[in-house]
């Protein structure tokens, strides 16, 4: 298939094209993955995550360059909140990272959520293969601006950095579940501000409660990233915890489990779309439905015996 | 297949600070169920062509009000073109003179909104003419 070539080949238009086939799951979209998939596995994934405002892309775009720096390549994929009322967005994060834009070097994508609410797209991780497979080495995906809970990005890097920024409440905050329990390494960004001591101490508290099951105690790393201080040392925390994860077995182990998952994930949406449009394309979800109603049907008897006619021989 | 979503780049070259329209339009966009990428102020036009590239875009919207638009509007569309990227539709607005029209669409800049149009008028013309 000649994107699949021209990609591996370092086409950035076709590596545009190849993640837009994705996003929108255009028909070719599976048979350009396939293609990709033996190319991937080698990019360093590094998850940027944290609440609105905390400076994920400023930080992005500053560790970006450090990396750019150490002679690495670098992908990014930014993902922002598509509206659930009308379907559109608005992707800024580019602003915070124009110095970017024209070093060969870097490739830039924004992603909209797409209904989805984890914090990433659900096509993330196969925009992330699609970076992987053009040959990034160091492959960014900063979230949405997360509240509590959106955790998804656990599943997608090898290293997940927490951006948090003082004065977002008191200590009782640092203890509830949530991104808090994901940091691999926490960043205190605009550290500058009242309150960062503070935040670093509740943080420490909260680390030493799980500290002795862990052998990785995450560092907490003050930054000011909109003047760059801080970001040589960040860079060093996150490489020091991407070396220990290569030693201990701990990125293996992370790879295995995401496999599973998409693995899992895909089997069953696959599934999913199969009896969905042997039923929808047939007219009969309209007589269920129908059946349903009138009570003559209930819903669980209909998947049962529609899982036995349609998945069991 | 999935619906394709229609992918907007909104872009301020030149060296105006004045994003307030293209901030309007972007939001109008973005309601009309566009996925709108912002790039901020003072872009060149190597860098709109690149971002327009890797975001993989349907259309370019440029707002100018500098009055630099007969130099940077073909200079994007001449740099958009020539990075393979054919069918991306070229759109600019801001202040431009009417006698200016004419040499834009010569260059390539499919439409030009002038100050007072309605945003439903952008809206609708994407619609009808994206690829």
């Amino acid at each position: 298939m000649d994107i699949v070539k021209d990609l591996l080949n370092g086409s950035r238009l076709a590596l545009s094209r190849t993640i837009t086939a994705i996003e929108n799951e255009y028909d070719e979209a599976v048979d350009i993955m396939k293609e990709l998939y033996p190319h991937t596995g080698h990019a360093f994934v590094l998850g940027i995550t944290g609440p609105p405002g905390a400076g994920k892309s400023t930080m992005t775009d500053k560790l970006a360059r450090a990396y750019r720096n150490m002679g690495k390549t670098v992908g990014i994929i930014a993902v922002d909140p598509t509206s659930p009322f009308s379907g559109g967005a608005i992707l800024g994060d580019r602003i915070r990272m124009n110095s970017l834009t024209l070093d060969e070097g870097v490739f830039i994508r924004s992603m909209g959520t797409r209904g989805s609410l984890g914090g990433l797209s659900h096509k993330t991780a196969d925009a992330v293969k699609a970076l992987d497979a053009f040959g990034k080495d160091v492959i960014f995906v900063e979230t949405v601006g997360v509240g509590q809970s959106e955790v998804d990005i656990v599943k997608a890097a090898d290293t997940t950095m927490v951006v948090l920024i003082p004065g977002m409440g008191d200590d009782i905050q640092a203890i509830k579940a949530g991104i808090l329990e994901i940091g691999d390494v926490f960043a205190i960004n605009k550290a500058d501000h009242d309150g960062a001591d503070k935040l670093q101490m509740e943080l420490n508290m909260m680390l030493d409660l799980d500290g002795e099951m862990k052998e990785w105690r995450p560092p907490i790393q003050k930054v000011i990233a909109s003047q760059g201080e801080g970001i040589n040392e960040l860079v060093a925390q996150l490489d020091k915890h991407y070396s220990y994860i290569k030693e201990n077995g701990v990125l293996e182990q992370r790879r295995h489990e995401r496999t599973r998952t998409e693995l899992m994930e895909l089997l069953n949406a696959s599934i999913g779309r199969y009896i969905t449009n042997s039923i929808v394309k047939t007219g009969r979800l309209d007589n269920y439905l129908e059946d349903i109603k009138s009570r003559a049907n209930d819903p669980y008897t209909i998947v049962r015996s529609l899982l036995d006619e349609l998945l069991v021989k | 297949m999935m619906e394709k979503r229609i992918r907007v780049l909104v872009a301020k070259p030149g060296l105006d600070g004045h994003d307030r329209g293209a901030k309007v339009v972007a939001r109008a966009l973005r309601d009309a169920g566009f996925e709108v990428i912002y790039t901020g102020l003072r872009q060149t036009p190597e860098q709109i062509a690149e971002a327009a590239l890797q975001e993989d875009v349907n259309v370019v919207a440029m707002s100018i009000l500098s009055g630099a638009h007969p130099h940077l509007f073909p200079k994007v569309v001449e740099l958009v073109r020539a990075n393979g990227m054919n069918d991306t539709l070229i759109v600019g607005g801001g202040v431009i003179p009417e006698g200016d029209i004419p040499a834009l669409k010569e260059a390539g800049i499919a439409e030009v909104f002038t100050p007072g149009t309605p945003t439903g008028n952008i809206v609708e013309f994407i619609k009808a003419n994206v690829k």
